[in-house]
């Protein structure tokens, strides 16, 4: 895709997960929004991906870590042809394959079953680790959440992929720079997220959640790097295109009404 | 017969396996050498992960190496796998259904000298709350082979509870084993003895001589899986002999007492007696010690064996 139509994708994402999550009355609203520009680009241009053939063994390979932005990651995959789109109002309904928490044995297209904090990057780890061993030119991507950052594993994670020279993982953190309790600078810091990365021998690369061209060209510089994993952090805003919700702390699993959704839909144009 | 190093025997069977499997790997959490597995990975390097003092990684690892298509064993020390990396188990693993074989070394008292921090008597109980997952503890080589073997061939979960130290054969090399049935050692008619492991299956036959002294008969079973329990078993036993002692090296409340009395209860309550560890912690000391500390003895099957009788 084209960056034009990349941003109508990020829409569309934007504004389904909105509706589903409307129409249920309550949800993790505000880290599904910071990730939408990111799964935008990674289903719509980055990632080698064929919906038709969603368990295609050469596919590239997304583990949603903060496995609680799967609302957003089921739209994404609905726009592409994974599964009907009308089934995104089935979101949390009992009997649902569109879980709150992304789980591999449900809906179609989704990579690895996550949701307790922390435990995504160590499956990304064995993915990209079995991918080597069996020649693979796969690329597995992880994304993980800043507040899931204060779990232990993902550094237990990070000297594995590190050590083992996982050159074909490549990682990101949504730093929208808040987690339940508050922001992460008031609850835990993260404080230098950056040079932490780097000091785990990760090559780490900052840039704007929101920007497609600048998370593109940090990919594209990512899957160039050998030897050494990838981090790139990327600076979001927490209910990002929510009139309602926008950057505030309490965004994180909140209810609003469909009407509300429905105001912010066509506020999204 | 001789003994045989447990641990010896588990790297030769994944060898084995590995030589005509190339999915089958070996992660490890710097225990290699305590484990066994270093031949393992001098034959396959590439095929054995040790991802260093980092368990709950090595859960999650092994989890991802399954949704690559490998077939991992994951080994630590048994309260590590249990206690350290329950979550990741519980959810990486078995609530997404891939196909993680954790293994448990040193179960209960076999930990001796690493003492109470690293002697596991709960494992058992917090893995069968997991749903699906099958458990179980071979008593000997032989049968620590064929359920090796067995639960590799498996699609699912297992956890597996590994003697690492040498043990007698209990069985011919041509024994049959399945997981999921127990093996009837020794029949009887008076009293059933259900035993689990390395430790316990072998003091079941010790009372078993020593109740037929008293002129007692008792039939033993090794109830090698703990989950799926072999219920059809149990349950001709149950009334065949209508009196059951089981015997662990775990605590009762959670282990293998409790799933045989849990099963009784609801379709035919049978006079019980448990051998096991009775609501303990543990500690450090030799493994003869800590068997007799604790009363995981012949002795003490035989003691509740009659106790059960004169009911």
């Amino acid at each position: 895709m084209s960056t034009p139509s990349l941003v109508d994708f990020a829409k569309e994402i934007r504004k389904h997960t909105l509706f589903a999550i409307g129409n249920l009355g309550v949800g993790h609203i505000g880290g599904a929004l910071s990730i939408v520009e990111l799964l935008a680009l990674l289903y719509g241009k980055t990632m080698r991906i064929d919906p038709q053939n969603p368990t295609w063994e050469d596919r590239d390979l997304l583990v949603l870590s903060k496995g609680h932005a799967g609302p957003a990651l089921y739209a994404t995959l609905a726009l592409k042809g994974f599964f009907p789109i009308e089934e995104l109002q089935t979101l949390n309904h009992g009997g649902t394959n569109l879980p709150s928490h992304c789980d591999r044995t449900r809906t179609v297209g989704i990579d690895m079953t996550t949701g307790s904090l922390g435990q995504g990057l160590s499956a990304a780890c064995g993915l990209a680790y079995g991918g080597k061993l069996d020649g693979k030119k796969v690329f597995v991507y992880a994304i993980i959440g800043d507040g899931e950052s204060q779990e232990g594993q993902n550094w237990e994670a990070a000297m594995f992929a590190a050590h083992n020279k996982l050159d074909n993982l490549i990682a990101f953190t949504d730093y929208n720079k808040m987690q339940i309790d508050g922001t992460t600078d008031e609850i835990m810091s993260l404080g230098d997220i950056e040079a932490k990365w780097k000091a785990f021998g990760w090559h780490t690369q900052r840039c704007d959640g929101h920007d497609l061209d600048a998370m593109d060209k940090a990919i594209e510089r990512a899957q160039a790097q050998t030897g050494q994993p990838s981090m790139i952090i990327l600076d979001t805003v927490k209910g990002k295109g929510a009139f309602f919700c926008e950057g505030d702390v309490g965004n994180h699993n909140m209810a609003f009404t469909l009407e509300t959704a429905t105001r912010a839909i066509a506020e999204l144009g | 017969m001789n003994n045989k190093e447990m641990r010896a025997v588990y790297c030769d069977t994944l060898i084995e396996l590995a030589e005509a499997d190339d999915r089958i790997m070996v992660v490890e959490a710097d225990l290699m050498k305590a484990n066994g597995t270093m031949r393992f990975k001098e034959r396959f390097p590439g095929r054995a992960v040790d991802v260093g003092v980092a368990e709950a990684n090595l859960v999650g690892v092994a989890s991802g190496l399954s949704a690559a298509g490998k077939i991992p064993f994951a080994a630590t020390f048994g309260c590590f796998a249990s206690r350290r990396a329950f979550d990741q188990f519980f959810l990486s693993a078995n609530y997404a259904r891939l196909n993680v074989k954790l293994v448990g070394t040193d179960p209960g008292i076999s930990a001796a000298f690493n003492g109470g921090t690293h002697m596991p008597f709960e494992d058992v109980g917090l893995m069968r709350m997991i749903p699906s997952l099958t458990i179980f503890e071979p008593a000997d080589p032989v049968s620590l082979k064929a359920l090796v073997k067995e639960s590799a061939a498996r699609y699912g979960c297992s956890y597996m509870r590994l003697h690492r130290k040498p043990i007698a054969a209990l069985y011919r090399e041509d024994e049959t084993f399945s997981l999921g049935k127990g093996k009837l050692l020794a029949d009887g008619g008076d009293v059933t003895i259900i035993a689990m492991g390395a430790i316990m299956v072998p003091e079941a036959l010790k009372a078993k001589e020593a109740l037929a002294e008293e002129g007692i008969s008792a039939a033993v079973i090794d109830m090698h899986t703990v989950k799926p329990l072999d219920e059809e078993l149990v349950l001709s036993y149950a009334k065949k002999t209508g009196a059951i002692v089981t015997a662990e090296n775990h605590q009762t409340a959670g282990g293998l007492g409790s799933a045989v009395a849990t099963y009784l209860a609801t379709v035919h309550p049978t006079r019980m007696a448990m051998v096991g560890i009775h609501d303990e912690f543990g500690q450090v000391g030799t493994q003869n010690w800590l068997q007799q500390h604790y009363r995981l003895t012949s002795d003490e099957i035989t003691a509740q064996a009659k106790g059960l009788l004169s009911k």
